[in-house]
C-alpha cells in the first residue's frame, strides 16, 4: 500500500463531492435486479438414516458399485496430524502406486462445515476424497444431510482386524457406517509448574479466584458445556435442558468473578507457555507435543470429576472422486507398523493398541533424544489410556434434534462470547 | 534550548517514536525468522541461526497458501487494473448520466465494512449454490479492489490537460491511436499506481477471503489457522521475505521517479 | 455509427465491465442478505422467504452490548488516531523538507507485513511476561497481575495501530496542500503561532481529517481479529459476533440481520458527521 505515498490521487480522490439522494435513489433501483434472486431460499437437503442393516447394506451396493481406482487421492486434515515430511504417504504411494495430495487445511470443525456445506449441497466435489471431522455437532449434520458415504466394510481388512474394540462401537457412528477413527484425544486441564504448586486435580481448580485472570477455558460450545456439567457432578450424557443451565450459570458465574481470561480455540497452547496463562482446559496431545518441541515442562492432567474424549474421524464426503482410493488409504493407517509411525509423531490416542508393541520395539532400537521421545509416547497414559483412565471419560452431549442444538448452542455461546 | 528549537525537535522526536511504534513488531517478526528454535513451536529465543531460510518450503500447505496468494493477487491485480482504470477514465473524463450512480457505488464499495462485504458475498454465493474456492476469492479480490484502482485513476485523469488529446485529433490521429499514444501514457502513472494498490489490498485480505474461500488456503488465512498450534519459523521468514521485496520495490520505484524528474 | 452518437456511448462502454462486475458481487449481494436476513430455517432444513423479522429482534436484543461496545472501540481508536497521527502528518508536512517521501513510507511500512501477522505479533509483544511487560515486572515498577492483553486497553490500541497510516496519510494531504503563504500572511495579520494554528491550519486540515475518519472508523468499529487475538473475555466486538454466526453457527438470517444493523448503523454516522461538520464544501475546496 506504499502507493498511497506518492501518488495521493487516491485521497484527493477520496475527499471529493458527497453522494445526493437522487444517487441514492438510482442506486436502489439497480439493486431491483436483485430481488429476482431475493425470493428463493437457501436449500437444504435432510435425508432419512438407513435404519435396517439390510437397508445399510444395499446402501453400500449402491454406492460402491462401478466404482473404480483413479490412482489419486485428496486428503483434508487438521495441522500437525502427520510428520511434514509424510513417511507413510510416502511409503503408501511406492506400495500401491496412489499418489496423495495431503493438506492440512482443517482448522476448526464448524468453520469448516460451514464452508464445505454448500459446495456439498450443490452436488459438486469439495475437493477432498477423505477429510477428518470430529465426533461432534457437525457430524451429525453430514450424516443428517446425507454428505457421506457409507463405508464398505469388505474393503476395510486392516480396519478389521487391528482397531481397538471401543472404536468399533461409538455412539456417534454405531458400526462405523460412515467413519472410521484417525485418532482419540482427551479434553482435561493442562498447567504451568512454573505459576501453579499445587497440581489442580479438580475441575473446580478452574473455578479458585486464586488463579483470577489466568484460567484458559474453550470457546467451543460442547467443549466448555462438559466442563460446566462436571464441575457440578452431571454426566453430560444423560443431560437434559435444566442441566445445561445450570451449567451456564456455574460458567457464567466463573466468568463474571473475573477468573477466565479468554475464550480459547486452541490457541490456548502459548498463552500457557508464556505465563499468559497459568491453567486451562486442553487436548492431550498438545502439552506433549509443546514439551518436545519447546522443552517447556507443561503438565496435563484428567481431574478426578472426568474429561472429555473426542475423536477424529475419516470419511469420504459424497461428491468424492476419488472413493476407492480414498478407502484403500483409509485402510492403510490401519497397519500397526504404520498407525504406530504416525502415533510417534501425533502423540493421541491411537485406535489401533497393538501399535504399542511396534513403538516399544522402535524403542529398543533408537538412540539419544529420539529414544527419550519414544519411550514417553509408549509409555504415556494419554496415548495408551489404561481401562480406569476411560471409565473417567465422557463424550460430547449428542442431539436429537436442531431445535434443541440450537437451544444448547445459544446457552453456552452467550457465555464466550459476551 | 528555545521554545522554537523545542517544537521542531520535539515533534520530529515524537514523529520517529511513532515510526519505531508502527516497525515494532515487523523488528519482532524478523527477529524471529532468525531463531534456532528445536520444535514446532517459535515463541521464545533460543539463539541465532539461518537453518529456517534454508528450509522456507519444507511446510508444502504454507508454500502452497502463499502460491495461491500470489496468483490471486496477480490476477487480481490485471483485471480489477484494467476495470477499474475504465471506470475511472470515464468519471474522469466525460459527463454522462448515471456518473453520479457510479460515484455513488465506488464510495460505497470502498467505506463499506469488510466483513459487511464478505459476509454478502456470501450469502449470495451460498443462495446460488455456488462452490467456494479459489475462483470465489478472485471475483471477492477484484470486487473490492475495482473503486480503489477507480478512484486512483480518476483523479491522475482530472489533473490532465486534454487539449494533448486534441492535439494528436488535430494532427490526425484516431481515436484509437490518440488513445494509446496520448492518453494512455499520460494516464499510466496512476494506473500502474491503482493496479499496485490493488495487489497490496489482495495479498493482504483477510476478512473477506475467509468468507469466500471454501476450503482454499491463502497466506493470511494459512497463518489465522496456524496461530491455534503455534507458528512455524517459516511464516516469520516468508513475512521477512515479502516485507524486503515491498521495500526493494518501492525504492526501486522511488529511484526510478527520481532519475526521471 | 456517427461519432457523436459513438462519443456519447463511450463513458457506457468503459464503466460497463466494471460496474457489471460491481452490480453482480457488491450490489446484488447486498440484496440478498437483506433477503437472507428475513428468512427462516436451519441448514438440515433449509431455508425459506419468511419476512422474518425475529431475526433483528433477537440479534439486536441479544447483542446489543457487542454493538455499543464497537462503536465505543471504533470511536476511541479514532480518536487516538487523530490525536497521534495528527502531529506526524504535521510534522511531515511543514518540516519534512525534501525527505517527506521518505517518511511516508516509513510511515506505511507496516502495511507490507500481513495484518493478521502484525497482529499476533502484538500479541507476542505484549504477553504478561514478555519483551515489554517481562522486564519492567522483574525491575518492580509494575505489579506481578498487571496485564494489557484481554483488556479493553490492548483491544483499542491494536485498532488504533492498524489503522494508523490511513489516518495519518490523508491529513497530511490535506496538510501539505496549505499555501505557505496564507501562514505567512497570518503573522503579518499579528496572528500569534497559536492563532494562525487554529483559525488557519486547522480549518484547512479538516477536510483530512474527515477522509481520515472516513477510512478508520469504519474497518475499526467492524472489525473481529483485534478482538479476538488481543481481547479477553468482555472485549466481544459486534465483527466478532457476526462472523460467528456466519461461518460458526451458519445461523444465516440472524448474521445477515446483523451485518445489516451494523452497515445501517455505519452509514448513518457518516451522514451524520458529514452533516455536523458541513464538510460538503469543504470537500470541494479540497478536492481542486
Amino acid at each position: 500500500m506504499n502507493d498511497l505515498s506518492r501518488d495521493p490521487a487516491f485521497l484527493r480522490g477520496m475527499t471529493r463531492r458527497r453522494i445526493g439522494r437522487r444517487d441514492a435513489l438510482r442506486l436502489a433501483g439497480m439493486s431491483a435486479a436483485g430481488l429476482a434472486l431475493a425470493a428463493c431460499g437457501v436449500q437444504g437437503k435432510g435425508v432419512a438414516k438407513p435404519t435396517t442393516s439390510a437397508q445399510a447394506q444395499s446402501a453400500v451396493e449402491k454406492y460402491w458399485t462401478g466404482k473404480v481406482r483413479n490412482g489419486h487421492v485428496d486428503f483434508a486434515n487438521w495441522p500437525y496430524y502427520m510428520d511434514p515430511k509424510h513417511p507413510e504417504l510416502k511409503q503408501f504411494t511406492a506400495e500401491t502406486g496412489i499418489t496423495v495430495n495431503y493438506r492440512e487445511v482443517i482448522h476448526e470443525m464448524p468453520s469448516w462445515f460451514a464452508k464445505i456445506q454448500p459446495q456439498l449441497a450443490a452436488g459438486q466435489s469439495i475437493g477432498y476424497d477423505i477429510m477428518v471431522v470430529t465426533n461432534g455437532i457437525q457430524f451429525g449434520q453430514l450424516v443428517k444431510l446425507g454428505y457421506l458415504v457409507p463405508l464398505d466394510h469388505a474393503k476395510l481388512p486392516n480396519f478389521t482386524a487391528n482397531a481397538g474394540a471401543r472404536y468399533k462401537a461409538e455412539d456417534f457412528d454405531p458400526g462405523n457406517v460412515y467413519s472410521i477413527p484417525w485418532t482419540s484425544g482427551m479434553t482435561g486441564i493442562a498447567y504451568n509448574p512454573k505459576y501453579v504448586d499445587t497440581p489442580p486435580t479438580s475441575v473446580l481448580d478452574l473455578w479458585n479466584p486464586k488463579y483470577k485472570g489466568k484460567v484458559g477455558m474453550m470457546a467451543d460450545s460442547q467443549e466448555i458445556a462438559n466442563f460446566g456439567m462436571f464441575a457440578l457432578g452431571i454426566d453430560p450424557g444423560n443431560s437434559g435442558q435444566a442441566d445445561w443451565e445450570k451449567a451456564a450459570a456455574k460458567l457464567t458465574e466463573q466468568r463474571d468473578a473475573g477468573i477466565v481470561r479468554k475464550y480459547y480455540d486452541q490457541s490456548y497452547v502459548d498463552p500457557l507457555s508464556r505465563g499468559d496463562i497459568w491453567l486451562t482446559m486442553a487436548w492431550s496431545g498438545d502439552v506433549f507435543q509443546k514439551n518436545v518441541s519447546d522443552g517447556t515442562d507443561l503438565k496435563f492432567v484428567i481431574p478426578q470429576e472426568g474429561a472429555t474424549i473426542w475423536t477424529d474421524n475419516m470419511m469420504i464426503p459424497k461428491s468424492a472422486e476419488n472413493p476407492v482410493d480414498a478407502i484403500t488409504l483409509m485402510d492403510f493407517f490401519y497397519r500397526t507398523d504404520v498407525a504406530a509411525h504416525l502415533t510417534e509423531y501425533i502423540n493421541y490416542v491411537t485406535p489401533v493398541p497393538g501399535a504399542q508393541s511396534v513403538i516399544q520395539a522402535d524403542v529398543a532400537e533408537a538412540t539419544g533424544d529420539r529414544k527419550k521421545l519414544l519411550d514417553a509416547v509408549a509409555g504415556s497414559s494419554l496415548v495408551f489410556p489404561s481401562e480406569d483412565d476411560y471409565a473417567k471419560l465422557h463424550t460430547y452431549v449428542g442431539f436429537t434434534d436442531t431445535a434443541r442444538q440450537k437451544q444448547f448452542e445459544n446457552l453456552f455461546q452467550a457465555i464466550t462470547t459476551s | 534550548m528555545n521554545r522554537g528549537l523545542l517544537r521542531g525537535r520535539g515533534l520530529q522526536i515524537y514523529t520517529w517514536l511513532v515510526i519505531a511504534w508502527l516497525a515494532l513488531p515487523i523488528a519482532v517478526m524478523i527477529l524471529f525468522g532468525f531463531n534456532d528454535t528445536h520444535g514446532r513451536y517459535n515463541t521464545s529465543w533460543q539463539g541465532f541461526t539461518l537453518k529456517w531460510y534454508g528450509k522456507l518450503f519444507e511446510i508444502g500447505d504454507l508454500t502452497q497458501a502463499l502460491v495461491n496468494s500470489i496468483v490471486i493477487a496477480v490476477l487480481t491485480m490485471v483485471v480489477a487494473g484494467v476495470l477499474g482504470s475504465l471506470i475511472g477514465l470515464a468519471l474522469g473524463r466525460y459527463r454522462f448520466r448515471g456518473a453520479g450512480t457510479t460515484n455513488l457505488v465506488m464510495f460505497a464499495a470502498i467505506s463499506c465494512a469488510e466483513i459487511v462485504m464478505g459476509a454478502s458475498l456470501l450469502s449470495l454465493f451460498v443462495t446460488l449454490a455456488v462452490p467456494l474456492g479459489f475462483w470465489t476469492i478472485v471475483i471477492s479480490h477484484v470486487m473490492f479492489s475495482i473503486s480503489f484502482v477507480a478512484v486512483t485513476v480518476r483523479a491522475r485523469v482530472m489533473t490532465l490537460d486534454r487539449s494533448l488529446e486534441e492535439a494528436a485529433r488535430d494532427l490526425g490521429a484516431g481515436t484509437w491511436a490518440t488513445f494509446r499514444l496520448v492518453t494512455l501514457p499520460m494516464i499510466f502513472p496512476g494506473v500502474l499506481a491503482g493496479s499496485m494498490l490493488a495487489f497490496a489490498l489482495s495479498i493482504d485480505d483477510f476478512v473477506i477471503t475467509n468468507f469466500n474461500s471454501g476450503s482454499t488456503l491463502t497466506f493470511p488465512l494459512w497463518i489465522w489457522g496456524a496461530t491455534r498450534v503455534g507458528l512455524p519459523p517459516q511464516v516469520n521468514v516468508m513475512g521477512t521475505l515479502i516485507f524486503a521485496a515491498g521495500v526493494l520495490l518501492a525504492v526501486a520505484n522511488a529511484l526510478l521517479a527520481r532519475r526521471r524528474a | 455509427m456517427s461519432s457523436r452518437l459513438r462519443a456519447a456511448l463511450t463513458p457506457y462502454a468503459l464503466i460497463f465491465p466494471g460496474g457489471l462486475w460491481l452490480a453482480i458481487f457488491f450490489v446484488v449481494p447486498t440484496v440478498v442478505m437483506l433477503s437472507l436476513s428475513l428468512q427462516s430455517g436451519d441448514v438440515v432444513s433449509g431455508y425459506a422467504f419468511t419476512f422474518n423479522w425475529h431475526s433483528y429482534v433477537d440479534g439486536i436484543t441479544t447483542y446489543h452490548d457487542q454493538i455499543v461496545r464497537s462503536v465505543i472501540y471504533g470511536l476511541a481508536a479514532t480518536l487516538i488516531q487523530i490525536v497521534v497521527g495528527f502531529p506526524v502528518a504535521y510534522w511531515i508536512a511543514f518540516r519534512g523538507g525534501r525527505r517527506k517521501s521518505v517518511y511516508l513510507f516509513l510511515l506505511l511500512l507496516p502495511f507490507l507485513v500481513s495484518f493478521v501477522l502484525r497482529t499476533i505479533s502484538w500479541q507476542f509483544f505484549l504477553s504478561d511476561n514478555g519483551l515489554l511487560l517481562g522486564p519492567l515486572k522483574s525491575l518492580g515498577l509494575l505489579p506481578q497481575d498487571f496485564h494489557i492483553l484481554a483488556t479493553s486497553v490492548a483491544v483499542v490500541c491494536g485498532l488504533a495501530y492498524n489503522y494508523l497510516p490511513f489516518m495519518v496519510l490523508p491529513m497530511y494531504v490535506a496538510l501539505e496542500r496549505i499555501d505557505p503563504r496564507l501562514l505567512e500572511a497570518a503573522q503579518d495579520l499579528y496572528a500569534g503561532r497559536t492563532q494562525t494554528f487554529l483559525r488557519v491550519v486547522l480549518p484547512l486540515s479538516l477536510p483530512g481529517v474527515f477522509a481520515g475518519v472516513l477510512m478508520t472508523f469504519v474497518p475499526a468499529t467492524s472489525d473481529y481479529v483485534n478482538a479476538s487475538v488481543l481481547g479477553g473475555t468482555s472485549n466481544t466486538m459486534i465483527g466478532n459476533v457476526i462472523q460467528n454466526q456466519f461461518l460458526v453457527n451458519q445461523d444465516y438470517p440472524v448474521a445477515s440481520a446483523l451485518s445489516f444493523t451494523l452497515m445501517a448503523l455505519l452509514l448513518a454516522g457518516i451522514y451524520a458527521y458529514a452533516r455536523v461538520l458541513g464538510t460538503e464544501d469543504v470537500l470541494e475546496v479540497a478536492a481542486r
